[in-house]
């Protein structure tokens, strides 16, 4: 472990990705991620890694398929917008079972949106935002020092997995800087050892005693391809028992129960202090992964005290549907947002909150 | 009796999906006689993204992957970072390399990278069932052509092998036929050529072959073979665009 050091998010995240063992990056310019292709075409190639600016969006999502077909470890980052024109090859890598690591420094949108933070790419994370029958699993990190761990655990799982494996964070937490402690390097596969340790990669038959790697995205016959969802599908069914992670702060006692994630969850905690300075006590579920959803934290509620359960989100409601479906009706389930790149005031959230809580009684 | 045609051993022994008359087997047989020939045909990467060739893999016994729709030259830019040494190819069809890939191409040729593309133009869309292409002629009839292309609809056929070739990161372009036993052994020579100039590290190489595709252009597999001679050569002229390998040779002589 080293010293803490203070890091801009955009520049944790691409170091993260570094020590993680990532050592192959294809990017493209968008803000408010832009530091990271910058960060990696300056460190990776001095630490035995790999940089391509790729030509857009689409050219870098199959650039990082390429490597990780070819058994490098791949990680790619980009915007809203930019995830968008990802979908394709995240799409494609489920199918053909390539793993990659996807950052996403969110914007708002929709259509080009602004360059101001969001979370209103939570559906296209969470439901899958490209065609057919996958998941990718979505990390959703609140300090840059816990996107630095996801980052870091998120390569030993999208190996294990062999499945893509998102974290969506947004601009604010991009832009910002805190001190972190940066994790201790993995180590690099050559290109020499990736037919022993990856054997269905792309490395030439010669390599492993003449059994050839296929890749593919493509089932012609209906059955095969029905047989390859059901295969991808045993994965998914195994990562829904063990991703989903939440931190739940103050259930006990609570009246309110707000849901935060990410830049949100931060906010929400300096609410439940002014909340509690009135009086009002109120508790926090941060959900940790948004698929597999934490459901199992809403079992924890506190039945007794808790009126009212608030989806508080960067976006028009989108988390809230996870959020009732952990609730299953037992509680109300309520929304405080702002969209369009706004970030609520602590003090605004605090009077939603309330008038929230006086509009059940 | 010794035989003198048989099975490439860089074939798999299975039917092809191809229809009567296509020339993708040749060109499929000349990519794996060649890396025989070169001892690599284990330590090759290829590969085949949407299109009727999207099946190569079934056919061309080497490392494949498959790809989507156009994006043939990124994925082989990754591949190409993670394995710098070994032969690495794309096979794409005309829709997909000159039209929703001709971003792609071109990039990966500017960039000059160390991967040799086998262009299959046969002026059509041959697997979605022979809708009009970037490459398909003046006047010749598609579904979505139906009563011929014409310049003010569609504008101009596409010649990607000079397109390429006025690349500044394109090392070795040259454009052959697979309708004659002359051209087939021309290309085949195109073939060996392109291997040895990605090996030589010095830019990016492609060959275009102009390919028949009886089934979605109307006629017979001989017709087919007439019309690439009268119609499509015409057009598309064969011979080398680009080899910067005779170009240097030439500079060392003066």
């Amino acid at each position: 472990m080293s010293e803490k050091v203070l890091m801009k998010g955009n520049e944790a995240f691409g170091e993260a990705a570094i020590l993680s063992g990532c050592n192959f990056y294809f990017g493209y310019p968008i803000t408010p991620q832009s530091e990271i292709p910058e960060y990696l075409s300056r460190e990776l190639p001095k630490r035995g890694g790999c940089f391509i600016q790729a030509e857009s969006e689409l050219a870098a999502i199959n650039m990082a398929y390429g490597a990780a077909a070819a058994g490098g470890n791949a990680f790619i980052s980009s915007s809203a917008p930019g995830i968008a024109l990802m979908q394709e090859g995240l799409s494609f890598m489920c199918c053909a079972e390539v793993p990659v690591v996807v950052l996403n420094v969110s914007r708002c949108g929709p259509g080009i949106g602004g360059i101001q933070p969001g979370q209103a790419d939570y559906i296209q994370a969470t439901r899958g935002g490209g065609n057919g029958d996958y998941k990718i699993p979505v990390f959703a990190p609140s300090t840059i020092q816990e996107a630095i761990d996801m980052i870091y655990e998120a390569t030993y799982l999208a190996n294990k997995w062999r499945n893509p494996m998102m974290l969506l964070t947004d601009g604010m937490m991009g832009q910002m800087m805190e001190p972190v402690v940066l994790p201790e390097p993995r180590k690099l596969l050559t290109s020499e050892e990736i037919p022993q340790a990856k054997p269905w990669a792309l490395s030439g038959f010669d390599h492993k005693n003449g059994q050839r790697s296929l890749i593919r995205a493509l089932h012609m016959q209906p059955t095969d391809l029905e047989i390859q969802v059901e295969k991808i599908f045993t994965k998914y069914d195994a990562m829904e028992k063990e991703l989903p992670a939440y931190a739940a702060e103050g259930l006990e006692g609570a009246e309110i129960v707000f849901v935060a994630f990410g830049l949100m969850s931060r906010l929400v905690r300096e609410a439940i202090e002014m909340l509690a300075e009135e009086g009002i006590k109120a508790g926090l579920i941060r959900p940790k992964t948004l698929w597999p959803y934490p459901y199992a934290a809403f079992d924890e509620l506190d039945f007794n005290s808790t009126k009212v359960v608030i989806s508080t989100e960067l976006s028009k409601g989108q988390m809230i549907e996870d959020v009732r479906l952990g609730v299953e009706g037992r509680l109300p389930v309520e929304l405080i947002y702002r969209t369009g790149g706004v970030v609520p005031t602590t003090p605004e959230v605090v009077e939603r909150a309330k008038k929230i809580l006086e509009g059940l009684k | 009796m010794k035989p003198v045609f048989t099975y490439s051993e860089g074939m798999e022994r299975v039917e092809t999906s191809y229809c009567p008359g296509c020339t993708h087997g040749i060109a499929h047989r000349l990519i794996v006689e060649t890396l025989i020939e070169n001892g690599e045909l284990g330590n090759a990467i290829g590969v085949c993204p949407i299109g009727c060739s999207v099946q190569a893999h079934k056919f061309m016994h080497v490392d494949m992957c498959e790809a989507a729709h156009g994006r043939a030259p990124a994925v082989a830019s990754g591949i190409r970072r993670v394995h710098p040494d070994k032969p690495v190819f794309t096979y794409q069809g005309d829709g997909d390399l000159a039209s929703i890939g001709m971003g792609e191409i071109i990039h990966a040729a500017s960039r000059g990278e160390r991967f040799t593309t086998f262009f299959i133009n046969n002026g059509i869309y041959g697997m979605t069932g022979g809708q009009m292409a970037p490459t398909t002629l003046i006047g010749q009839r598609s579904t979505t052509s139906q009563d011929g292309r014409t310049v003010e609809a569609n504008g101009m056929p596409i010649r990607v092998a000079e397109l390429i070739a006025a690349v500044d990161g394109a090392a070795y372009v040259e454009r052959v036929a697979l309708d004659s036993p002359a051209h087939i052994r021309q290309a085949k020579r195109a073939v060996q050529k392109a291997f040895a100039v990605q090996k030589m590290g010095v830019g990016f190489t492609m060959i275009e072959f102009i390919s028949s595709c009886p089934t979605n252009w109307g006629l017979s597999p001989v017709e087919a073979l007439g019309w690439i001679k009268e119609k499509m050569i015409p057009y598309y002229p064969l011979g080398v665009k680009k080899d910067i390998t005779a170009q240097n040779v030439q500079e060392e002589e003066a």
